[in-house]
């Protein structure tokens, strides 16, 4: 797969977009202004990225508790995004989801899911409907290692291949399932293994790599696209933060965390394009300001917003 | 009109409604070919094709949830989940996705699905095959719940449930598959969140579900022999609730039992009780009864079972100790 130069540009700019907009929100969330609990997808950036870069607004993504990296790199709007996450009225949900609920339907975005392993019939049934309109579209299904241990996920495969719908599950191997490690939670060693028990193609690939991750969502995509049925892609990351903020991490040591913090995706992609003189340092900054600039100005927006009015508590539970 | 079986006018608002919009589907276990458990879905296979009628791995969750996915992105899913029990294996998708899409959204989502599932005892299957759920169905935000008793109602409530927008558990009580009565041909729906009386009468109202309704009427029959006028309320939909016209119903009569087949304990008569406590405590002239199921599973033996369904004798009694 030859990656334009243009390509490679985007997918750097929106990976350093999900950091700085992670980082942020990490901020702001100690700070009190966010209320509930998030779970931030620094250090696995490259998965969505690589995967959405093979989209349009027209296919589908279902996504999970750890969605933000997922929505803005299907084209999400960070302002509503962050106005979301303050619990305000113009935020994506009117201040109803959350950031466990993010959804953006126009642009084939179903949903971050709170429910570890919700996602994954979702996505079968976003392709069903692909598959029954005669359209060219399909569904991505993003799933952690703990929901690959779910019997929804199983469920969702196995109708996907026996009705060969257009969807790629897109494993996001972490590691860890809040504190469980992959290690006590599963008895083969890649998820993508237990793509032999829908006999459709499973590979693993270096999650930290956007573009082996892009590569290898573009063959499962085009096959799906193709109507050639459902793949399974294993992306093996890992999260830089704790399950939530907040979390202490006791169950890993920090030589793991900096073992994988050189893995980063995102100096491990920009130093490739310095190198290919596609980015200098200028345009480096370049980038990063300008991204800079948006998230203050989603902040502002979020900030300024006012908070839904208790009159709309029951509206919105039916259509 | 013409004359047709509870399973008939079920199956035909699935033509009608089928040849209406290519967007629906049906999905669920043994539906096609097997024509479904209990016959509903004979002859759609042949008339609209595999496409259409989806023969599902026994795999509930993905039934659900595949409808949900789909029903968010365009079709019109009508799954049978053959027995109300297995609910349990598959509820994360109907409650957590389906029914909380709209709000957690914001509003924006739309799931058009219908989940229809046969309920109750009576034919010897035992504790996982025969419970009435409607409450808990009942207690879900954003899903609506429809339970017909006769063939004209299951029709148009079948109908007006694949035409909403909104997710609808569509219960039909197992031992009402037979009943006949007279269906319109064609397209024709009830709204929800419409009571029917079933029988006007003077003294008591019983507000009664599914094939309740016809215990009632039984009742009702023999009560009036001994000068007992029952009024006969059928809720039709137990979300949304028609409590106006139940309440109407007290009002006139003074006094309120309950039947239903569920256990009585938390069932869909405790809201109901409750709602007529609220808004017509001052023209109750005895408490509120409730006639209902005890609260166990359902048993398998025969004379437990039969133990088990509310009796029209014990209705029969709850009236006679409200006119006392």
């Amino acid at each position: 797969m030859d990656l334009t130069n243009e390509q490679l540009i985007k997918m750097y700019t929106t990976m350093v977009k999900i950091r700085t907009f992670e980082n942020r929100v990490a901020e702001l969330f100690a700070g009190g202004k966010i209320p509930g609990f998030v779970h931030l997808y620094v250090g696995e950036e490259a998965v969505a990225t690589g995967v959405c870069a093979n989209l349009t607004d027209k296919d589908y993504i279902t996504s999970t508790h750890r969605g933000h990296g997922h929505l803005i790199a299907k084209g999400g709007d960070i302002k509503l995004m962050m106005a979301e996450l303050f619990g305000k009225k113009t935020g994506y949900c009117k201040g109803k989801g959350g950031s466990m609920h993010i959804a953006d339907l126009d642009l084939g975005i179903m949903g971050a899911n709170g429910i570890v392993g919700g996602g994954p019939p979702l996505a079968s049934g976003a392709a069903l409907a692909c598959q029954y309109l005669g359209n060219d579209s399909v569904a991505v299904c993003f799933f952690g290692d703990g929901a690959s241990n779910q019997g929804t996920t199983h469920e969702a495969m196995n109708l996907a291949s026996c009705w060969k719908l257009p969807v790629v599950f897109v494993n996001e191997n972490n590691m860890y399932g809040i504190s469980s490690c992959t290690r006590d939670s599963m008895c083969v060693p890649n998820v993508a293994d237990r793509a032999a028990g829908y006999d459709i193609p499973g590979v693993v690939v270096d999650g930290n790599d956007v573009v082996a991750v892009c590569e290898a969502a573009a063959e499962g995509i085009n096959r799906a696209r193709q109507g050639k049925g459902p793949s399974l892609i294993e992306c093996k990351t890992y999260r830089h933060r704790g399950h939530f903020e907040g979390d202490p991490c006791a169950y890993r040591d920090d030589a793991e965390l900096e073992e994988w913090k050189e893995k980063d995706p995102i100096p491990r992609l920009e130093k490739k394009l310095l190198e290919m003189e596609l980015l200098t340092e200028s345009k480096v900054e370049e980038i990063k300001g300008a991204l800079q600039k948006d998230l203050a100005a989603a902040e502002q927006f979020a900030e300024e917003s006012p908070f839904p009015d208790v009159s709309v508590l029951t509206e919105d539970v039916y259509t | 009109m013409s004359n047709m079986t509870f399973a008939q006018a079920i199956k035909d608002a699935h033509v009608v409604e089928m040849e209406r919009d290519p967007n629906i589907y049906v999905a669920g276990e043994d539906v096609g070919v097997f024509g479904g458990c209990f016959g509903v879905t004979a002859g759609l296979l042949d008339q609209f094709g595999e496409k259409r009628v989806k023969d599902t791995p026994i795999t509930e969750s993905a039934i659900v949830g595949t409808a949900v996915g789909a029903a968010s992105a365009g079709l019109r899913p009508v799954i049978e989940l053959m027995f109300v029990d297995f609910i349990g294996v598959a509820l994360d998708q109907l409650y957590n996705q389906a029914g909380k899409m709209k709000y957690m959204f914001g509003g924006k989502a739309k799931i058009p699905m219908v989940m229809r599932a046969a309920c109750g005892a009576g034919i010897g299957a035992a504790a996982q095959h025969s419970q009435c759920l409607e409450a808990l169905f009942m207690h879900l935000p954003g899903l609506k719940v429809v339970m017909p008793s006769t063939p004209y109602d299951a029709k148009g409530l079948l109908i007006e449930a694949i035409r909403d927008d909104n997710p609808v558990v569509f219960l039909e009580h197992k031992m009402l598959y037979a009943v006949e009565g007279e269906v319109p041909e064609g397209d024709y729906t009830i709204s929800f969140g419409q009571a029917d009386i079933k029988r006007e009468g003077k003294d008591v109202t019983v507000v009664a579900t599914a094939n309740m309704v016809h215990t009632a009427l039984g009742a009702a029959e023999k009560l009036a022999a001994d000068g007992i006028s029952l009024e006969v309320v059928d809720p039709r939909t137990l979300n949304p609730l028609d409590g106006e016209t139940i309440i109407a119903s007290v009002k006139k009569t003074h006094r309120l039992v309950i039947l239903h087949e569920e256990v009585k304990f938390a069932g869909s008569g405790a809201e109901i009780a409750a709602q007529v406590a609220e808004e017509a405590f001052d023209y109750l002239d005895a408490p509120i009864l409730r006639v209902a199921a005890p609260f166990c599973p359902v048993p398998f033996s025969p004379p437990l079972e039969q133990a088990y369904i509310p009796s029209e004798q014990q209705l029969i009694d709850a009236v006679k100790k409200v006119m006392a």
